[in-house]
C-alpha cells in the first residue's frame, strides 16, 4: 500500500505498524517522533499503531539548532 | 548574604530547571558535529538548544546529532524554530517533547517558542507567540519564549504563563549584540516588578564576549547564543570568551557599578602633594 512519508509518498507492507516501518528504515526509534495524519502517536503507541493506505507520516528527529 | 556567598550558589533557576551555567548555548551551524561538541564542553553550558526537523533517511554519513551529545550531560531545550503559525509551533513543541521523552532527559517539559513572521528580519510574531504561549502553558509546557525587546509584549508574554521571556537583543545570527539597552532594562523593570526571581534570559544577536557581559550587566539572568560561537573563526576560543564573559558579567551585576559620572575623581589622595594644585 502507499503511505506519504514526509510528503514523499511510499510504498509499504499491507497492515505494517509505525514500528516495523522505523526497523524497514533502520531509524532509530528513540531518536525520532512521528504523527500520522497531523496527530502525534506517542512511541508506546508504535507496534500496535497499524498503517492505513493513504495515511500522511510526519517523522522528525532533532538537528543542530539555536 | 555577602555578595561572595551569593556567588557560590549563583545557579540559574528556569521554573522547573536549576542550571548551573547562565550561558545557554544552540547547537546549529557548526562546521562539524566534534567540534560542536568540543565547544559546548569549553562554553561551560550546561543546557543546550536542538532543532526538530524532518528524517531526511539519506544523511550523507548517517550521522545523527545525539550520537554527538552526552543527553546525561546537558539538559536539552528543544525549540520551534522555523515556524510562522502557532499552529506549527505547537505541533514542533509536541513532537520535541516526545523526542526527549524517549532520551529520557528532562529537557521534556519546556520548549524554546519561536514563532516568527518574517524570513529577512527573523522578528517574531508577537500575536502568534502569545496565542502559542497560551496554547502550550495549557498543554503543561514550561514556556520559554523568543521575543523582542518591546517591553509590553514582554509583559503579555508573562501574563500569558511563559517561564522565562527572552528578549533578542539584535536580529537572529546578526552579532550586532544589544542594540536597546534601555528596551532590555524596561523589560527588566516590567518582568521583575514585585517578582525579582523571574527569570529573564537574551536571546539571540549577541557576537562576542562583551556583548554577553554588558547582557549579564543589565540584570539579565542568562544569556542564549550560537552563531557567536559557532560562527567565529576560533569557535573553540570564542566558547571560552564567552563563558568568561558570562561570569564576568554577572559578576559585575552581582557586585554592584559604580555610577557613571561626567568628571573625574581621583584615586591617589588629594593631600600631602608636594607641589600645589593648578585651579
Amino acid at each position: 500500500m502507499k503511505i506519504f512519508f514526509n510528503d514523499e509518498s511510499r510504498e509499504v507492507a499491507d497492515g505494517a505498524s509505525i514500528a516495523e516501518l522505523l526497523s524497514t528504515l533502520k531509524l532509530e526509534p528513540r531518536h525520532v517522533a512521528v504523527e500520522v495524519n497531523y496527530q502525534l502517536v506517542p512511541r508506546q503507541r508504535h507496534s500496535q499503531h497499524l498503517l492505513m493506505e493513504g495515511d500522511r507520516l510526519e517523522v522528525v528527529t532533532l538537528v543542530g539548532g539555536g | 548574604m555577602t555578595t561572595a556567598h551569593a556567588v557560590v550558589q549563583d545557579r540559574l533557576q528556569l521554573g522547573g530547571h536549576s542550571l548551573a551555567s547562565r550561558l545557554i548555548v544552540g547547537t546549529g551551524k557548526y562546521s562539524t558535529y566534534e567540534l560542536m561538541s568540543e565547544c559546548l564542553e569549553a562554553s561551560g553550558t550546561d543546557c543546550i538548544t536542538v532543532a526538530v526537523r524532518r528524517e531526511r533517511l539519506i544523511d550523507a554519513d548517517g550521522n545523527n546529532i545525539l550520537d554527538f551529545i552526552d543527553t546525561r550531560r546537558y539538559t536539552l531545550l528543544p525549540n520551534t524554530a522555523g515556524c510562522f503559525t502557532a499552529d506549527d509551533a505547537v505541533r514542533v513543541a509536541r513532537l520535541g517533547r516526545e523526542i526527549l521523552l524517549g532520551l529520557e532527559n528532562p529537557g521534556a517539559d519546556w520548549v524554546k517558542l519561536e514563532v516568527l513572521a518574517d524570513t529577512r528580519t527573523l522578528l517574531p510574531d508577537p500575536v502568534a507567540t502569545l496565542e502559542a504561549t497560551e496554547r502550550l502553558v495549557q498543554e503543561g509546557f514550561q514556556v520559554l519564549c523568543y521575543t523582542s525587546d518591546d517591553p509590553i509584549v514582554a509583559r503579555r508574554l508573562k501574563e500569558a504563563g511563559a517561564t522565562s521571556v527572552m528578549p533578542a537583543g539584535s536580529p537572529i545570527g546578526s552579532g550586532q549584540g544589544i542594540l536597546n539597552e534601555n528596551s532590555i532594562r524596561i523589560c527588566l523593570e516590567y518582568l521583575k516588578e514585585n517578582d525579582p526571581d523571574y527569570p529573564v534570559i537574551v536571546d539571540a544577536g549577541v557576537g562576542t564576549a562583551s556583548d554577553v557581559a554588558l547582557a549579564m550587566e543589565l540584570g539579565v539572568d542568562g544569556v542564549l547564543l550560537n552563531t557567536g560561537i559557532a560562527h567565529a573563526r576560533d569557535p573553540l576560543t570564542m566558547a571560552r570568551a564567552m563563558k568568561t564573559g558570562t561570569q564576568a558579567g554577572r559578576l559585575a551585576y552581582l557586585a554592584g557599578r559604580i555610577p557613571k559620572k561626567l568628571y573625574a575623581t581621583a584615586s591617589s589622595p588629594e593631600e600631602g602633594l608636594i607641589a600645589p594644585k593648578p585651579r
